[in-house]
C-alpha cells in the first residue's frame, strides 16, 4: 500500500507539534456523542488525516512476539480500521494485551521484551528501530485497567499531555481540557472541582479523568485495555457510552474479558487463543456464527 | 483444662509478657525524658538563646554560637546531602533498578548507613581537616553530609518504588519521556515520603557528635567562617558535661534538652507533612 503523504518515518516526531486545534471540538464532540447514543452512525470519514477509511489505520503483518524464550504471539496478520472499535476476546493469558502493547510499544519499556514482523501506522512501521517511540505514544492513546490519576489536579491531569509537547495559550489549554472532559462525559461532574486532587474522585470518575487525558492530545488511535474490569456495573454503562461516542473520530482497539461488552460496543472482534489470532470479523457474525469451532466454543461459555 | 480455656490462658500470658516489654521501654525513655525535663529546664531563659559559651569558671552564658553553629552545619550538610542523595536514590529505582550498578551502590549504601558515624569524622579529617591544615566548619558538614546521604538515598528509592508502575506507565503512554514522568509524576507521587525521609536525616545528623569532634571541633566564640572551628551543640554538651564547672553543667543539660525537643519537633513535623500531602487530604 502507498503510504500518506506526511507520514512518514521522519514526521512521527513532528507529528507531536503539528497537532491540530480546532477550537470547535467540545460542542462538535457532544454532538457526535448524542447521534451515536440515538443508534450506529457510519458517518463517511474526513480524510484530514490521510487514510483511506476502506484500507486499515494499522496494519499487523506476521507479527511474533517474545518475552525471553517464551512466545507470547504467533504470526499475527491483522488490520485495524480507522472509525471502528475492534474488541480482542479470548482467555487469560491468550496475548490480548500483549498485542495491545505492540501497538505503542510499552513492551519495549521491559528488558528481554522483542517484538518481530510489521507493524504499519498510516503504512509506516512502527517496530523500526528509527521510530520515536515518545512521539508514537503521542498519536497512539492508551488506557489501562486500573485508573490511574496523576498526582495533581483534575485540570493537571488533563493538562498533563498537552504541556509536554507545545507552549499552548491558557485560553486555548482551558478549551481543550473542556473539550476532552465533555469527550469522555465527565465535565459535568468535574466542571465545579477542577482543582480538585484527581485522586479524590470517584473510580469510574478516575477511569473518565484517565480518558480524558488520553484524548484531550487528539491521538489518532485509542487503546483501552481492559477499561471497566475494575468499576462497577454503571461506571461501565459510562465508559461504553463514552467509547460509542469516540468511534465517529478514532481508531480503537479494546480488550475485553467480558463478551458481552465486546459484543454491545465493537464493530469488529478478534479471537485470540494461546497467542494467535483464531478468528476475526464483523461482530455480529463472530457471537452468532463463527467459523472455527474454538470460538464457537468461546462465545458460547465453553470454555475460558 | 478445655480447649478453649488454654487459649483464654495463653492470649493473657502472651499480653501481658508484650505489656510488660512495652512497660520496661517506655519506662526508660520517661526516664531520660524526665531527667533531661528537670535537669535542663532549670537552665532554660533568654540568656541561653543570646549569650555565648562563657569561660570556664564564670557565671552566666549561653549557647547562641554553638546553636547557630549545629544550624549551620546542618543545613549545609542537608544542602550538600541532599541533591546527591536523592539522585542517587531515583537511579536505583528508576533508572538501574535491575542494573548490576544498582546491587553494588545499594549494598555499599546499606553499609554506609550503618558505618559508625566516629569512622565517618575520622574519615572526613583525613580527606578534609588534614589538608587544610586546622579544623573547619565546613568539614564538619561535609561529614554530617556523608552520614545524611544513605539515609536520604534509602528512603527516596523506597517511596519512588511505593509509585505505581502502572501510574509511570500511563505516563510514558501519553508520550512522557522518562525524566519527564519521573519529575511530574513519580516525585509528587512520593513527595510526603521523601521529604519525611529529608527531616528524619535532618533530625539524624542534628544530633551527630562523633563525627564533628574530628571536624568542625568547637569554637567558644562567635563565629561564622566556615572555614574555621565552629561551636555546635553536641560537642559542646559532650565537653561542658564532663567538666567540674556546675554552669557549664547545666548548660550542657539545657543543650541537651534543646537539641531532643527540636528532634521531637522535627519527627512531629515529618507526620504533619506525611497526612498533609498523602491522597484525598491534599487540597492545593
Amino acid at each position: 500500500m502507498t503510504p500518506a503523504p506526511g507520514a512518514m518515518s521522519n514526521d512521527l516526531g513532528k507529528a507531536r507539534v503539528g497537532v491540530p486545534a480546532s477550537t470547535g471540538e467540545g460542542s462538535s464532540a457532544s454532538n457526535a456523542a448524542a447521534q451515536a447514543s440515538s443508534g450506529r452512525v457510519q458517518r463517511s470519514a474526513p480524510q484530514e488525516r490521510g487514510s483511506n477509511p476502506s484500507e486499515g489505520k494499522i496494519e499487523i503483518r506476521g507479527l511474533d512476539f517474545h518475552y525471553g524464550a517464551t512466545r507470547a504471539l504467533k504470526n499475527i496478520n491483522l488490520v485495524l480500521r480507522d472509525h471502528s472499535i475492534t474488541a480482542f476476546i479470548g482467555p487469560s493469558g491468550c496475548g490480548k494485551s500483549t498485542l495491545l502493547r505492540v501497538l505503542n510499544r510499552m513492551y519495549s519499556l521491559y528488558p528481554g521484551h522483542r517484538a518481530t514482523g510489521e507493524v504499519l501506522l498510516d503504512g509506516e512501521n512502527i517496530l523500526a528501530p528509527s521510530v520515536d517511540v515518545a512521539g508514537l505514544r503521542f498519536r497512539v492513546g492508551m488506557v489501562f485497567q486500573k485508573p490511574t490519576p496523576f498526582p495533581m489536579s483534575v485540570f493537571d491531569n488533563v493538562a498533563f499531555g498537552l504541556r509536554l509537547v507545545q507552549r499552548i495559550s491558557r485560553a486555548e489549554l482551558w478549551e481543550r481540557v473542556e473539550a476532552a472532559l465533555r469527550d469522555a462525559a465527565l465535565w459535568d461532574e468535574v466542571k465545579g472541582k477542577l482543582s480538585q486532587d484527581g485522586r479524590s474522585l470517584s473510580g469510574g470518575q478516575q477511569q473518565r479523568l484517565c480518558i480524558a487525558r488520553t484524548v484531550a492530545v487528539q491521538p489518532e488511535v485509542l487503546l483501552f485495555d481492559e477499561p471497566t474490569a475494575a468499576l462497577d456495573p454503571i461506571s461501565t454503562l459510562r465508559i461504553e457510552e463514552t467509547l460509542q461516542s469516540l468511534r465517529e473520530r478514532y481508531c480503537i482497539a479494546i480488550v475485553t474479558h467480558n463478551l458481552q461488552q465486546a459484543a454491545r460496543v465493537s464493530n469488529v472482534t478478534a479471537f485470540m487463543y494461546l497467542g494467535e489470532l483464531i478468528e476475526t470479523g464483523p461482530t455480529e457474525q463472530m457471537f452468532t456464527a463463527p467459523r472455527d469451532r474454538r470460538t464457537d466454543d468461546y462465545v458460547t461459555g465453553r470454555f475460558g | 483444662m478445655s480447649r478453649r480455656t488454654r487459649r483464654k490462658v495463653i492470649n493473657v500470658l502472651a499480653l501481658a509478657l508484650s505489656g510488660v516489654a512495652t512497660s520496661i521501654g517506655l519506662a526508660f525513655l520517661g526516664a531520660i525524658l524526665w531527667t533531661l525535663l528537670s535537669q535542663g529546664l532549670a537552665g532554660f531563659s533568654i540568656s541561653l538563646f543570646t549569650g555565648m559559651t562563657p569561660p570556664p569558671g564564670s557565671d552566666g552564658g549561653g549557647l547562641l554560637n554553638a546553636i547557630y553553629g549545629s544550624v549551620a552545619m546542618t543545613l549545609l550538610g542537608i544542602l550538600m546531602g541532599a541533591p546527591i542523595g536523592v539522585l542517587a536514590g531515583t537511579y536505583l529505582a528508576e533508572y538501574g533498578r535491575n542494573a548490576r550498578l544498582s546491587s553494588v551502590v545499594r549494598f555499599i549504601n546499606d553499609v554506609l548507613l550503618s558505618a559508625p558515624s566516629i569512622i565517618i569524622g575520622l574519615f572526613v579529617y583525613e580527606l578534609v581537616v588534614v589538608p587544610m591544615g586546622h579544623f573547619s566548619a565546613l568539614s564538619g558538614a561535609i561529614a554530617l553530609a556523608i552520614i545524611a546521604m544513605p539515609v536520604i538515598v534509602r528512603t527516596t528509592e523506597d517511596m519512588l518504588n511505593l509509585v505505581p508502575q502502572s501510574m509511570k506507565d500511563a505516563s510514558t503512554a501519553l508520550g512522557a519521556y522518562r525524566w519527564r514522568t519521573i519529575l511530574s509524576v513519580a516525585y509528587p507521587a512520593a513527595r510526603s515520603g521523601m521529604v519525611t525521609g529529608l527531616l528524619l536525616a535532618v533530625a539524624r545528623i542534628s544530633g551527630e557528635s562523633a563525627p564533628l569532634l574530628f571536624t568542625a571541633l568547637n569554637n567558644q566564640f562567635w563565629s561564622t567562617n566556615l572555614r574555621a572551628p565552629m561551636a555546635n551543640l553536641p560537642v559542646v554538651i559532650f565537653q561542658f558535661a564532663l567538666s567540674p564547672y556546675a554552669n557549664w553543667q547545666q548548660l550542657a543539660w539545657s543543650g541537651a534538652l534543646l537539641i531532643t525537643l527540636t528532634i521531637l519537633f522535627l519527627s512531629i513535623a515529618a507526620r504533619v507533612v506525611v497526612s498533609r500531602l498523602s491522597p484525598g487530604g491534599g487540597r492545593r
